[in-house]
């Protein structure tokens, strides 16, 4: 699906500001996302692109400027905000799972809470989901019994039992053995191809060149640079992103 | 031991007065201490607001005022029930305020992240919090709520101080004052009371605690 079967972007952010104290986290963002797009934002420590994304679900509420999902302005707290996130999946960087649950009541929480759906009907599709992302035979363990990056696939899956609209990776690999990074970046290669619209905050600078339709380059709070990956690594345009490459991809 | 073998139907009527004191308070602590802590973590100023307001209003007033507050008081206002209601009444108030703190520092316990995966699920801030948060934090809410319910379990003689006749407290004080025992056996008695009371409440603590450390 492209921009041109819908009257606008999935997700829409625009003249977004937002502070920490004295600290312009997010300055002057604008970023439209379209249906389908898989958009890989990039950038230094401290940059904003972690609060960019977090701030999509409002997990980090913003100071200034609009944020759209799906055309819906992002409402403030309340059941309209839970009924959006409900439509935004979310990856984290620590996973997050709930460690009280085992992996399979993990993935049927949100279906059965949220959606309403039956018990029976959520766990036949947690296992589906389950085993998609590989980790069908963990489903009755406790998230502590499992890897990293096994955790990280429940998440996936977690977050894809509710059928989002969108899907927000906040620098999922970062936290991993690098043995276990790419087991993560499969499942998320693989739901790219899938057509899933998705948001996705890294150093994988491998799966931005595989799997983005676009990489956004932030620093100090703002989008310097929007490209498709082929410009952006070949043919940075600022000198902030061309400094930036120079030390990631050297080695 | 003679004072106590001879009233000991006095002593069991105490016994099950106090009994019933703890009960009741127990259970309206409980509920009322949840429902505090829930407003203080809550997202809403206004019941974050109540939350600190009741927790410091309750926290730091002697477990005597309140009780004369209620007993004395409420009927001023129009408010007319039983001593006994009135003192368990007060017993609930006071002790809601530790229990609050006891549940709170236990949901602060939990990681954020949490609590975060839950909202971002679409999860509302009661689901999030009965279904996510405070089946962990009770792990760490077991050991601090024990000694805040049997600090409580003991301030019920306080409460029979305050005139709710027949339980523990008032047995040794009838017999000591009314019925001229020596005061030493008659309050061994009463203390031995107690013990049966508090000692299996506490073991029945650890039990819980070891429980609900297995889930993890």
């Amino acid at each position: 699906m492209t921009s041109a079967t819908r009257q606008h972007p999935l997700v829409e952010l625009s003249g977004v500001q937002k502070w920490f104290g004295d600290l312009h986290v997010l300055a002057d963002v604008d970023l439209a996302i379209d249906a389908g797009e898989v958009v890989v934002v990039i950038g230094p420590s401290g940059s904003g692109k972690s609060t960019l994304c977090r701030a999509i679900n409002r997990l980090e509420p913003i100071q200034q400027g609009e944020i759209r999902v799906d055309g819906e302005l992002l409402p403030e707290e309340g059941k309209a905000l839970a009924r959006l996130r409900a439509d935004v999946g979310m990856v984290f960087q620590n996973f997050n799972l709930f460690a009280h649950k085992t992996v399979l009541q993990n993935v049927t929480l949100g279906p059965v809470k949220v959606r309403h759906r039956s018990k029976g009907e959520a766990d036949k599709r947690a296992r589906e989901l389950l085993d998609r992302v590989g980790v069908g035979n963990q489903a009755d363990k406790y998230p502590a019994q499992l890897s990293g990056g096994q955790q990280q696939r429940v998440a996936i899956a977690r977050a894809l039992a509710m059928d989002p609209k969108v899907m927000l990776f906040d620098e999922p690999t970062s936290a991993l053995d690098p043995e276990m990074i790419n087991e993560v970046l499969d499942v998320m290669t693989s739901l790219a191809r899938d057509g899933m619209t998705m948001v996705v905050i890294t150093h994988e600078m491998g799966f931005a060149r595989r799997a983005a339709n676009r990489v956004v380059f932030m620093d100090g709070g703002r989008i310097v640079e929007s490209a498709d990956p082929e410009t952006f690594f070949t043919r940075p345009t600022s000198d902030r992103a061309k400094d930036f490459l120079s030390k990631i991809l050297t080695h | 031991m003679s004072p106590v073998l001879d009233n000991l139907d006095l002593y069991v009527d105490g016994f099950l007065t106090s009994l019933r004191i703890i009960v009741y308070s127990l259970i309206g602590c409980l509920l009322l201490g949840l429902i505090i802590a829930a407003c203080r973590v809550s997202p809403v100023p206004p019941l974050r607001a109540f939350g600190t307001f009741w927790v410091t209003t309750f926290r730091n007033t002697p477990l005597t005022v309140v009780l004369v507050f209620c007993a004395f008081g409420l009927p001023e206002l129009g408010i007319n029930r039983s001593f006994f209601f009135f003192g368990v009444l007060g017993l609930i108030l006071y002790t809601s305020a530790f229990v609050a703190e006891a549940i709170r520092a236990g949901i602060n316990s939990v990681p954020a992240g949490q609590a975060e995966a839950a909202r971002s699920l679409g999860l509302g801030f009661s689901l999030t919090l009965r279904d996510v948060v405070l089946p962990q934090a009770l792990r760490t809410v077991v050991p601090p709520l024990g000694s805040v319910l049997i600090a409580m379990f003991k301030n019920s003689a306080v409460v029979g101080a305050f005139g709710v006749g027949g339980d523990l407290w008032s047995t040794g004080q009838i017999l000591t004052s009314a019925r001229g025992y020596e005061t030493l056996p008659v309050f061994i008695g009463v203390a031995i009371g107690y013990l049966l009371i508090t000692l299996p409440a506490g073991a029945l603590l650890q039990v819980i605690e070891r429980k609900v450390a297995i889930a993890r």
